[in-house]
């Protein structure tokens, strides 16, 4: 656990990078701390391993104040991660994942299968084991960065904007990176960055900074999206708030729907006696929905072969019945024929659902969290992040439907 | 040519002691200037306010002539005016003049989030100096070495005219008996030792600094 006790950096010239700031950020969940530029996160996140020292107040890591730790032994036990990686453009691939566990003393050959091992965890082939940071691309750097990162097996990691340099599509997957690893590690992880949809993908609590370096809000997710605490964090978390705080909700129970499913290579014949209303659903061997067939759109001259991929429209996309509901308002509204397509956990179909039973179960489940907000309102709130949640919020304390 | 040629074979046990000579004048002062600029300019980088008075004395000790400073040396040192020692000293001076804002601009240059993510993992300072900044500035010192390697060649054949035996006697030969043959001689001599200075030097930087290649530009 990281406890910030009313930490305060002033700087020689009078500024005030981070104000009478408190946290506690728990053992083995991500933090995120995030906000516009200027608004002290990245100095807070330095003081922790005390690349910059508080002017007042402590930092206690584990109970322990930070400012009586040796700043090198202290780092040596915190993993790193900066923009670009901050790799060593002189030492290859290998010596880079390697440094930490030699400055801890470790015999090469044993820091350097332990390397091999991280390349291998953060998805990178044994191939760029010998090369050059500047021979990678940037997604590959960051997983080199990462890797560098975990190989000290520091119970805790401080990331500062690490993938704020690389393309949506890089980031996406070096979120999804993360979200696996943690998933394993359980790590204690202070993640900055300026992106609030890379916060709430992230963190299991967030808070929110503003200008000046003060705490603007401390709270899981779903919290941040349903009840912003001022004007300023509703300004920062944005708009579609309430369509993104579907992506904490559980679908729950949907009311599925049948469908006639159709085998891929099996008759296109029967395929266009059993679609209803212009439209069938194709499945694999093993009823792994593949796409929607248009059977009016099938000529009565090809009517003699069979259903093949090329004639599938591949536009709809999948929900899980123990995702969210976004993700089931999304399968209903991006499929062809307007039924969503609903899967077991194992990508097996499961049923149908349309657009307007979602809206159902999410009328539903609003009018259920107005009437538990009345019933809160005599009530103080427990603490930071604690108030107001409800069973079926807790989908991202779980790590179902994150992504 | 063939004049060349007939002069070389038979002056040349001679010409091959200066040459060995000339190696050893250029050579020792280089490694000599190295050493001391290291802690210089490392000094000029570690201490900001450091860096102006020590580039400029570097500056002003390389405008110093160097017919000046082999005359003056033997006051100072207490040898002979014909003591090699003069003019390894001399260029040792220079090597450092032109080293010492190499290796501060070398040690300087390393990229700031490298050396702040360096120090968040846990490297000490003097860690950091020697397996971080010193390879990273190895391709700066190395052309400074370059540099160097090239200017102390010629100062060593201004070092005939006192009276030290190299291949630039060749030049004083040249033009005390009035034919070119050992003139030309001399100055290819020089060109091929100037040539294999560099590409010793170019070599010991591929192998100090491998990354090098695969940095683009």
């Amino acid at each position: 656990m990281i406890r910030f006790d009313s930490v305060t950096k002033r700087y020689a010239g009078g500024t005030v990078a981070v104000r009478d700031f408190s946290l506690e950020a728990p053992s083995g969940q991500i933090t995120v701390l995030v906000g516009p530029s200027g608004c002290g996160k990245t100095t807070t996140l330095r003081m922790i391993n005390r690349m910059i020292d508080p002017t007042s107040g402590r930092i206690l890591l584990n109970d322990r104040d930070v400012a009586t730790l040796r700043p090198f032994e202290l780092r040596r036990g915190i993993g790193y991660v900066i923009q670009q990686g901050g790799l060593f453009p002189h030492k290859t691939v290998i010596g880079n994942i390697e440094t930490v566990p030699l400055l801890l003393g470790q015999d090469r050959r044993r820091a350097q299968a332990r390397a091999l091992e991280l390349l291998d965890r953060v998805g990178l082939p044994a191939e760029v084991a010998g090369r050059y940071p500047a021979q990678l691309s940037g997604g590959q750097q960051q997983r080199v960065g990462v890797a560098r990162a975990l190989a000290g097996d520091p119970p805790v990691m401080l990331m500062d904007e690490p993938f704020s340099a690389v393309d949506p599509v890089v980031r996406a997957q070096l979120q999804e990176v993360l979200v696996r690893l943690q998933g394993d590690l359980g790590k204690t992880i202070v993640f900055v960055t300026h992106d609030i949809d890379e916060a709430i993908k992230l963190g299991d609590q967030i808070a929110v900074m503003r200008p000046g370096g003060t705490l603007a809000q401390f709270a899981r997710p779903p919290e941040l999206l349903s009840r912003p605490a001022d004007a300023f964090v509703a300004g920062f978390v944005g708009r579609d708030r309430g369509y993104r705080a579907l992506g904490f909700a559980a679908a729950g129970a949907l009311p599925l729907a049948p469908e006639r499913t159709v085998r891929l290579g099996g008759p296109l014949k029967a395929a266009r006696d059993r679609g209803a209303d212009g439209w069938a659903l194709v499945v694999d061997d093993r009823e792994h929905p593949l796409g929607w067939l248009a059977t009016g759109e099938v000529p009565d001259a090809a009517l003699g072969g069979d259903v093949e991929t090329g004639l599938l429209s591949l536009g709809g996309t999948l929900a899980t019945e123990a995702g969210t509901l976004r993700e089931a308002l999304d399968a209903a509204l991006s499929s062809p024929s307007g039924r969503g397509v609903i899967v077991h956990p194992d990508g097996r179909f499961a049923g149908t659902v349309t657009a307007s039973q979602v809206l159902t179960a999410i009328e539903s489940r609003a009018a259920r969290l107005r009437q538990q907000a009345v019933h809160d309102a005599g009530k103080q709130p427990a603490g930071p992040g604690r108030s107001g949640r409800s069973a079926d919020d807790d989908v991202a304390a779980t790590g179902i439907g994150r992504t | 040519m063939g004049a060349l040629w007939h002069y070389f074979l038979s002056n040349r046990q001679q010409v091959q002691g200066w040459a060995i000579t000339t190696i050893w004048l250029a050579a020792v002062p280089l490694a000599a200037g190295l050493a001391l600029a290291l802690p210089a300019g490392w000094a000029a980088s570690r201490f900001r306010w450091s860096y102006p008075p020590l580039v400029s004395l570097a500056g002003a000790l390389y405008t110093i002539p160097s017919l000046v400073l082999f005359l003056l040396l033997p006051g100072i040192l207490g040898t002979g005016i014909l003591d090699t020692l003069n003019v390894a000293v001399a260029l040792t001076v220079y090597t450092f003049a032109l080293l010492v804002r190499a290796v501060a601009d070398g040690l300087s240059a390393v990229n700031a989030d490298t050396l702040s993510a360096a120090s968040a993992m846990g490297y000490t300072g003097r860690q950091l100096l020697i397996g971080v900044q010193l390879p990273l500035a190895v391709p700066v010192i190395g052309s400074g070495l370059r540099v160097a390697a090239v200017a102390n060649l010629s100062l060593v054949s201004v070092a005939s005219i006192i009276g030290t035996s190299q291949l630039g006697q060749l030049f004083i030969t040249g033009s005390s008996l009035g034919i070119l043959t050992p003139i030309v001689l001399g100055l290819i001599c020089f060109v091929i030792l100037a040539l294999c200075f560099d590409l010793v030097i170019r070599l010991a930087m591929r192998v100090l600094a491998p990354w090098r290649r695969a940095v683009p530009g």
